[in-house]
């Protein structure tokens, strides 16, 4: 099956939704091309806004529809969205607890040729530090339609990150996604993997890299974090290896340890980008450069194996 | 009861509120007094049956530091309680240091970092036109606050979607906390600038009641492009130790002051 991108995949719901949904407003700034926000507009334009290259306007704007009843879906690439926005997510979307789902793509290092200064590694933390605040992050194109679905449906805020690469599919048609639940993919011993997005395609990969059969684990509820499951990963594996397309701080493995901290049960490898600005290159020689392919995961992992 | 009377009142819970808080802003809700006053009593349809519903005028106050005059003027309709006043910028109190619309009934977006409010409002005003609904949108900012980049990106934006039901006030006073607002940043000639960006713009003495009526008639009536009204106020306006003195911008008056800022408000009602 062809790769699909989780971007590809949201503007395709996106536009389902836009027509099924007779208050869901999608807002962008200038990229509807590439968020693929273009899809909902091709649908029902009249509820479609573009906003310029203006992302602080846009949130403010979206938490201005948002308190008029209006559920709104404000895109632009997770740099611009968390970062350049941070500010009017916090104070005008998050602190009235408004329904604004602020859906951002080409996140991470995969981003590829286009360099540190759009590759944001930094958007999880950021978003997960504002209270009301829910974050995602899906890993493939069914993934994604059901957490655009569902975020529909929660009463206030939320942060979905998407990517800009392919991905292969990992979930089957039937998949049902639960908020606040990981999501077991492989059940092993002594070493469990939590991984979400794409490094979740990437843990899966290295299945024949691994020296013996590591617990995979799909993370796509970032914020609130699966404690339950983290627990019990912690009890029955010697050691937890979160892996993520993200700074090492702050993000998924931030969220991990914060929840395990206080059992003192195993502990937490955290994988991702080491405090360090990206660079040009291919997706696929990116990823390897900076740790997060296969072969850097079973690396780490067969250490523990 | 007159407006004018209706605005000494206003003036009167922002003195008391700032007073009791030892905290907040007078100096900038007490140039706004006689717009909001207007705006609550003669051009918007809120009241105290409607305040609490999404179907009705709305008005952003985008200086949302200047919220003792928004509290002010919801305590002179009648929506909330003057009861209130004593626990303003106090743990446990609704009456925050910078409003929260999910505390105060009629509180219609919560505010305090410059420059948001107003694209709020641009995002209400779509809402309106989404729904072919025929409520107004109404903003306050300060001429300070025009120096926030957001500011232009909002006004950009409801001129580009032809938000003639929005109307922004600029309470034009000249003073922001570190002095004339042409010697920290000049943001002037706002009109200008606002004109440039695709505004309808009106000029008013914001503290003439008729001249405010002839700015709102005026936005009112103009169709296919926002209106900015420029209004020329005085910072601290009817107090006069206050009047023009940007060091009021944030500091509450102690026991002798605010009584003489209340013997100038009593005055001034009669």
């Amino acid at each position: 099956m062809a790769k699909v991108a989780t971007r590809e995949a949201y503007g395709k719901t996106l536009a389902k939704l836009i027509v099924e949904k007779d208050n869901v407003i999608v807002l962008d700034a200038d990229l509807t091309k590439s968020t693929k926000t273009i899809d909902a507009k091709n649908a029902r334009a009249d509820h479609h806004f573009n906003m310029g290259i203006a992302e602080g306007n846009m949130m403010s704007v979206a938490a201005g529809l948002a308190a008029s009843n209006k559920v709104v879906y404000a895109s632009s690439f997770a740099m611009f969205a968390a970062g350049r926005a941070f500010e009017q997510i916090r104070n005008s979307i998050c602190y009235p607890n408004l329904n604004v789902k602020v859906c951002a793509t080409h996140a991470g290092l995969t981003v590829g040729e286009d360099g540190a200064s759009h590759q944001s590694v930094e958007d999880i933390a950021l978003m997960r530090a504002i209270p009301n605040m829910k974050v995602f992050q899906p890993c493939d194109d069914i993934e994604t339609a059901a957490i655009i679905n569902a975020v529909y449906d929660i009463d206030g805020p939320c942060y979905v990150r998407l990517g800009r690469s392919g991905v292969e599919r990992v979930n089957y048609e039937d998949y049902t996604f639960e908020l606040g639940k990981g999501v077991i993919l492989n059940k092993g011993e002594k070493v469990a993997i939590v991984a979400t997005g794409m490094m979740v395609q990437e843990a899966l990969g290295a299945k024949d890299l691994y020296e013996g059969n590591p617990t995979i684990v799909n993370m796509p509820t970032i914020k609130p974090i699966d404690t339950d499951l983290l627990i019990d990963l912690a009890k029955t594996h010697d050691v937890i290896v979160t892996i993520e397309e993200h700074s090492i701080i702050g993000g998924l493995g931030g969220a991990v340890v914060e929840a395990l901290a206080e059992h003192n049960l195993c502990p937490v490898v955290c994988m991702g980008v080491n405090d360090t600005f990206g660079e040009s290159g291919k997706p696929a020689d990116l990823l390897k450069k900076y740790g997060l392919d296969s072969q850097a995961i079973a690396n780490k992992v067969n250490t523990y194996l | 009861m007159s407006l004018k009377e209706h605005a000494t009142n206003v003036r009167k819970n922002i003195i008391d509120m700032v007073y009791a808080a030892q905290s907040g802003h007078p100096g900038g809700s007490l140039s706004g007094a006689d717009i909001i006053t207007y705006l609550y009593f003669d051009e918007m349809n809120i009241n105290t049956d409607n305040a609490s519903s999404n179907n009705r005028d709305r008005f952003v106050l985008s200086k949302g530091h200047a919220s003792p005059l928004l509290y002010g003027i919801l305590m002179e309709k009648g929506i909330i309680s003057t009861d209130l006043i004593p626990t303003f910028r106090q743990v446990d109190s609704k009456l925050q240091g910078h409003p929260n619309m999910n505390y105060v009934e009629g509180v219609d977006m919560s505010t305090g970092s410059l420059g948001q409010g107003i694209s709020c409002a641009v995002g209400m005003a779509i809402a309106n036109k989404v729904d072919n609904s025929p409520n107004r949108v109404y903003a306050m900012l300060g001429d300070g606050e025009c120096e926030e980049g957001q500011v232009w990106e909002a006004a950009m934006a409801a001129a580009h979607y032809k938000l003639d039901n929005l109307c922004a006030v600029v309470d034009f006073n000249g003073l922001q906390i570190d002095g004339n607002i042409t010697d920290v940043m000049n943001p002037t000639p706002i009109d200008e600038k606002f004109a440039a960006f695709g505004w309808n713009v009106v000029h008013i003495d914001g503290h003439d009641f008729d001249d405010i009526r002839r700015g709102f008639d005026e936005a009112r009536n103009c169709k296919g492009k926002p209106t900015m009204i420029l209004a020329k106020t005085t910072k601290g306006k009817c107090v006069s130790f206050m009047e023009g003195d940007y060091g009021w911008h944030g500091v509450a008056p102690n026991k002798e002051q605010y009584e003489a800022a209340m013997e100038c408000l009593c005055g001034g009602s009669k």
